[in-house]
């Protein structure tokens, strides 16, 4: 260690302090390498950058929000391991013949933690509430689509479309049904509920320090069965480093992190990786490179396949993700069906890049850049503070600068970006990501009435084939169909080039050994999809004092 | 001069500060790769040879970006001064000068800044204007005036009734005259170890501001953002913390001894 | 006295519209209508938290009438709800019509960053005092060129560089103190004195941080001042009264040296409200900093009003406190001859 000699001129000044509130928590070294079988009880720390605002996951919005009330309330159907429907609240789904009607049957004997019981009222319920115009979330339009909405009785719940509906499914897969009994006379947007829920899944709420951490205790009423870990706590820690140091330190059970710390930091420690397991999954979220495609030059698609061939991807995942990551050629996930395998991502070829350029009618001047009448070719990347995209910025920056495009990079916090930039279409091309849903639907993305301020096709993106394949899409019922629209979909918009895509990198956790149940390799749906069933043996435990 | 020479802390002061000084200018010359220059096949390298600070996550050179963050270092310490000092010589001479209520106000306005969290407001700016090198100067500068202001103002209230002062007036200087040739030379000293003392901080909040990510952005290498670049490896990664951590340190220590020596030095109450 | 009391008291009125004043301003800083500044990306909210705005703050009336109605919400000490989805209280906690208690953002971060800064400020003080004297007694020796660099050290050193080189070491390396946060997981099981040695325990390290940039400065002030006054005519009588030289120093010149630092801890108080954005996310602590810090990303205009008029309304009170201690203490000013 180099800074030695540092903290050694601090060691006296501190010794005094630290004298007082010294103590010993030395342990007997634990046995990571035995086999255990599956053990109730013990605590999983874990750790959040930010804390959650809401519990309410329909009004939050936030990503901590939403993984602890994951924990907490169910939907009535989720995906399984493998990435296909499977029963929640509802044991079972009919779809009508005309594929407009879907009727829920809602398991019997089910209780919210509070010990009311949990019905068809309460999905009601929750469903007017979700497409009410006073309540404040972003997700009402995919309900607004049900025509209507009725409970034959505690047991049954239907809904009938206006139109047929393909991602319905997905979208009751995402809806958190909450208490009526509970919430029927509160104001949704604000109610004491939001911080001090009860829900009907494997956890509930045990005790919330504001800013400091939210702890959840196993709920013996859950209706998917008791999960094996009794406490989860999510620890705010803010700072990536620090949550590092705390996972270094046995203090912390898991952490996602970074392709330095997979690829450089655990290789060389072995006195990490003999108590720290490291995963690795497909991850869900894509980054690309996105023109104003309304704005000239963007709008000339040949200046946009030009840029495409002139960014090396393999490069930036090399260089940014250290490898761990894959290059895209549609906006789905690798290896599911939904991504069409004959798609290729635009190679790096430079030479092909300028002679589009050329043929547009730019030539490169005196002092080397790109020039068409007079004007050169200059651009401004866009991107929020993030390390990974400002370096893939500054990667790309330099092979446009080497044949002859002047580029420079801005980097802002997200609500300057949203609101000066994006909000307001004054941008030439930015360097954001989308994350990867599980339906195929990209209607608010890529559909040419999606360009109103705030909404997602703020690049301007029209294409009328692109258009009828996307409507088309949201009504096809028939999966292998659909495959197909969305192939055909996924075709177009790489040969129209309205963004570039870059990367989708891996999902990075590192997590504790003491913690057992994790299934490899991850499954369709990641790692976390079994969290219920992990378990810490109680030799592996730290001292706990009570563990309830 | 000689004083100078036998104040051992003020001297080690002036020694860093014109090395940094030199490293910055020089930097052209001095730096072995283009700081920008990207390699992704030699990404954080140990100091090496090659590299003699090692390379940071884009391979980039360490050395060569140190260098050319000194002067970024540099132009933000004295821009955002520059602009400090002056507001603090303009007001700080209006109310020493002409007292009465201009004096009253002015003074208020001070207290007024100075009960309100300064790096607060400094983030709340920043972030509503974006930010950038040039935004961050001129908010460090206007956030930190207040010092200068009332020292201007003290030193003139003192001079004021001095007898060559007193003379100046009678004879029909104008009051620019008297301001400018008697009252601000003879009150050269606290501004200046004041400003000093203020490049030392304005390097310090460039720092805190990379921190939050809302330092001089990227790829314009600042110590600020290496150093805060290296803490996510600090366990590994030495060379990316401890080389901006210790220039920052020694910089700004560098500007507090100086500052603090001429002090001493020039200051007349010493003199015994 | 009473005069002078009633006089302070009067100043501050210009003083709390003139903070009212820049406070409102901010919220104006931001280009385009702040009505558009919301950190969301959806169409939907952001349409209706507009409408939210324009009524709560009357953006349909004139900057000056705008003003004004917030300023008497102030007044009140109503500054409204924040921004954010769980919309709890800028300042102080709500009971809802269930007697549901919200509590207050201000309410819960001010006192974790009172806590830590008063720390901070004793010790700050009394290392100060001691280094202070020590480096006046022993002016231009070794002694007090260490201290001198010393005090400096502390404060050019990048507080987040040294606080994650001293986690690691005494948290990671040694597991002497804790690394982060402010509790240990247990603390509900823990006695009360138990809990008091854990809580400090967290709160070393950051105070440690914090003190050590302040010490330059009220150091050097203090053996400046020691200096100023080892050298006037009362000492000098002192001495040749044949007083012993500690009871000098100690007695006569150190309490002279002492009082104006009544002053400076007045003007210490932004920073001790303020707290540090940077320690406070480093080390994990939920305090007005971070507080501040996030609600300015995600342009919570109620919660960045609310804290920095609460942050300078509180520092003028505490200037106020400290003039007057100040007053108390010097028998001239307490007699009128100044001011």
């Amino acid at each position: 260690m180099v800074y030695t000699k540092f903290k050694f001129s601090l060691n006296t000044i501190l010794l005094c302090i630290f004298l007082v509130s010294c103590t010993d928590n030395k342990v007997g070294a634990p046995n990571y390498a035995g086999n255990y079988s599956k053990e109730d009880g013990g605590r999983l720390i874990n750790a959040m950058t930010g804390e959650p605002s809401n519990l309410i996951a329909m009004i939050a919005g936030d990503s901590a929000s939403s993984a602890i009330a994951g924990n907490i309330f169910n939907s009535l159907l989720k995906y399984n391991e493998q990435l296909n429907y499977a029963p929640e609240i509802a044991e079972s789904w009919d779809i009508s013949s005309d594929q407009k009607t879907i009727t829920f049957r809602i398991k019997k004997g089910l209780t919210w933690s509070d010990g009311s019981p949990l019905t068809s009222k309460d999905v009601m319920f929750t469903w007017k509430l979700v497409t009410n115009p006073n309540t404040r979330t972003p997700y009402g339009s995919d309900y607004q689509l049900v025509k209507k909405a009725t409970t034959p009785d505690a047991h049954t719940f239907t809904v009938t479309y206006e139109e047929r509906y393909a991602p319905a499914l997905d979208t009751w897969a995402s809806l958190h049904i909450l208490p009526e009994h509970l919430l029927k006379n509160e104001d949704i947007n604000n109610t004491y509920f939001s911080r001090n829920p009860i829900g009907s899944s494997y956890y509930m709420l045990d005790d919330w320090k504001s800013g400091q951490q939210v702890a959840l205790k196993a709920n013996p009423l859950s209706i998917n069965g008791k999960a094996n870990i009794n406490n989860l706590i999510s620890r705010v820690i803010p700072d990536t480093s620090s949550q590092f140091l705390e996972l270094t330190a046995d203090n912390i059970d898991l952490m996602s992190i970074n392709p330095i710390q997979y690829q450089r930091v655990f290789p060389n420690r072995a006195d990490l990786t003999k108590k720290i397991s490291l995963y690795k999954e497909m991850g869900n979220g894509y980054t690309y490179l996105g023109f104003n495609n309304k704005k000239a030059p963007f709008n000339d698609v040949r200046v946009r396949k030009a840029l495409n061939y002139a960014i090396d991807k393999d490069e930036i995942i090399k260089g940014v993700l250290l490898g761990l990551g894959e290059p895209l050629s549609s906006p789905y996930k690798p290896g599911t069906r939904w991504n069409n395998a004959e798609l290729k991502p635009y190679p790096y070829n430079k030479n092909k890049a300028i002679s589009l350029l050329q043929e547009v009618g730019y030539h490169k001047n005196d002092n080397g850049f790109l020039e068409k009448n007079g004007r050169v070719l200059k651009f401004e990347i866009l991107t929020n503070q993030n390390k990974q995209r400002e370096m893939t910025a500054v990667i790309i920056q330099r092979r446009l600068k080497e044949i002859g495009i002047d580029v420079s990079i801005r980097v802002i916090e997200w609500a300057s970006f949203i609101n000066q930039f994006i909000k307001t279409g004054e941008f030439d091309v930015v360097l954001l990501g989308w994350s990867l849903s599980l339906d195929p639907d990209q209607y608010n993305i890529w559909h040419s009435s999606q360009q109103g301020p705030g909404q997602f096709n703020f690049l301007g993106y029209e294409n009328k084939s692109v258009d009828r394949l996307l409507e088309k899409g949201r009504m096809e019922l028939d999966v292998n169909k659909r495959e197909k629209i969305y192939h055909e979909f996924s075709t177009i918009l790489l040969d129209d080039s309205p963004i570039v895509y870059l990367y989708a990198g891996y999902g990075l956790s590192a997590i504790n050994k003491r913690v057992r149940g994790i299934k490899e390799p991850s499954p369709p749906a990641g790692i976390y999809h079994n969290s219920h069933d992990w378990f810490i043996p109680k030799t592996l435990r730290r001292n706990e004092i009570s563990d309830n | 001069m000689k004083k100078f020479i036998s104040n051992t802390l003020a001297m080690a002061g002036l020694i860093i500060i014109t090395s940094v000084l030199v490293a910055a200018i020089t930097a052209p010359i001095l730096s072995p790769y283009d700081p920008n220059f990207i390699d992704i096949e030699s990404i954080l390298m140990a100091p090496s040879y090659s590299h003699i600070m090692g390379t940071d996550g884009l391979g980039r050179d360490v050395f060569s970006r140190m260098l050319y963050g000194a002067q970024i270092s540099l132009l933000v310490g004295f821009v955002a001064v520059g602009i400090s000092t002056g507001i603090g010589i303009l007001l700080g001479s209006i109310a020493g000068f002409y007292r009465g209520w201009i004096d009253s106000l002015i003074m208020r306005i001070v207290d007024l800044m100075l009960s309100i969290p300064s790096f607060f407001l400094i983030l709340a700016v920043i972030a509503f204007l974006t930010p950038s090198i040039w935004n961050i100067m001129i908010v460090i500068g206007l956030t930190s005036w207040m010092g200068i202001t009332r020292l201007v103002r003290a030193e003139f209230l003192s001079l004021r009734n001095r007898e060559f002062v007193l003379a100046s007036e009678t004879m029909g200087s104008s009051d620019a005259k008297i301001i400018l040739l008697h009252l601000l030379p003879n009150s050269m000293t606290p501004i200046i170890v004041s400003s000093v003392l203020g490049i030392a901080s304005a390097v310090l909040v460039e720092s805190g501001l990379s921190f939050l990510g809302l330092g001089v952005q990227a790829p314009t290498a600042s110590w600020g953002n290496i150093l805060t670049d290296g803490k996510e490896y600090i366990q590994f990664a030495w060379w990316l913390s401890l080389f901006p951590g210790l220039a920052i340190l020694l910089t700004v220590l560098g500007y507090n001894l100086l500052g603090e020596g001429l002090r001493d030095i020039l200051d007349p109450k010493n003199k015994q | 006295m009473i005069t002078y009391l009633i006089k302070r008291i009067m100043w501050m009125i210009p003083m709390l519209i003139g903070i009212s004043l820049i406070s409102f301003f901010i919220m104006h800083l931001a280009p385009g209508d702040i009505t558009s500044t919301e950190a969301s990306f959806n169409p939907k909210a952001s349409e209706e938290s507009r409408q939210r705005l324009r009524e709560t703050y009357n953006l349909d009336k004139p900057v000056m009438v705008q003003y004004g109605l917030w300023l008497k919400r102030i007044v009140q000490l109503d500054f409204g709800s924040s921004f954010a989805s769980h919309q709890r209280p800028v300042l102080w906690q709500v009971k809802d019509k269930n007697g549901n208690i919200s509590k207050g953002l201000i309410q819960e971060a001010l006192p974790i960053t009172l806590l830590i800064n008063l720390f901070g400020i004793v010790i700050i003080f009394t290392i100060s005092i001691i280094l202070g004297t020590l480096s006046a007694v022993k002016k231009n020796t070794w002694v007090d060129k260490a201290i001198t660099l010393f005090v400096f050290i502390g404060f050019a050193i990048p507080g987040f560089w040294l606080a994650l080189l001293l986690m690691y070491w005494t948290g990671v390396n040694h597991q002497w103190l804790p690394i982060s946060g402010l509790h240990s997981l247990n603390y509900q099981n823990l006695s009360m004195f138990s809990q008091l040695i854990d809580l400090l325990k967290h709160l070393v390290l950051p105070v440690f941080i914090s003190s050590l940039s302040g010490l330059a400065g009220i150091s050097l002030y203090v053996r400046n001042g020691m200096l100023e006054i080892l050298n006037q005519d009362f000492i000098t009588t002192a001495r040749s009264k044949g007083l012993n030289e500690k009871k000098v120093i100690f007695i006569h010149a150190l309490k002279n040296a002492i009082l104006p630092l009544i002053t400076i801890v007045g003007l210490s108080i932004p920073g001790l409200i303020g707290g540090s954005v940077i320690a406070e996310s480093i080390f994990s602590i939920p305090g007005m900093g971070k507080l501040f810090y996030d609600s300015v990303l995600m342009r919570d205009f109620p919660v960045i009003m609310g804290i920095l008029t609460i942050g300078s309304v509180l520092t003028l009170i505490g200037n106020l406190i400290a003039d007057l201690g100040y007053a108390w203490a010097d028998p001239r000013v307490r007699k009128g001859i100044i001011k």
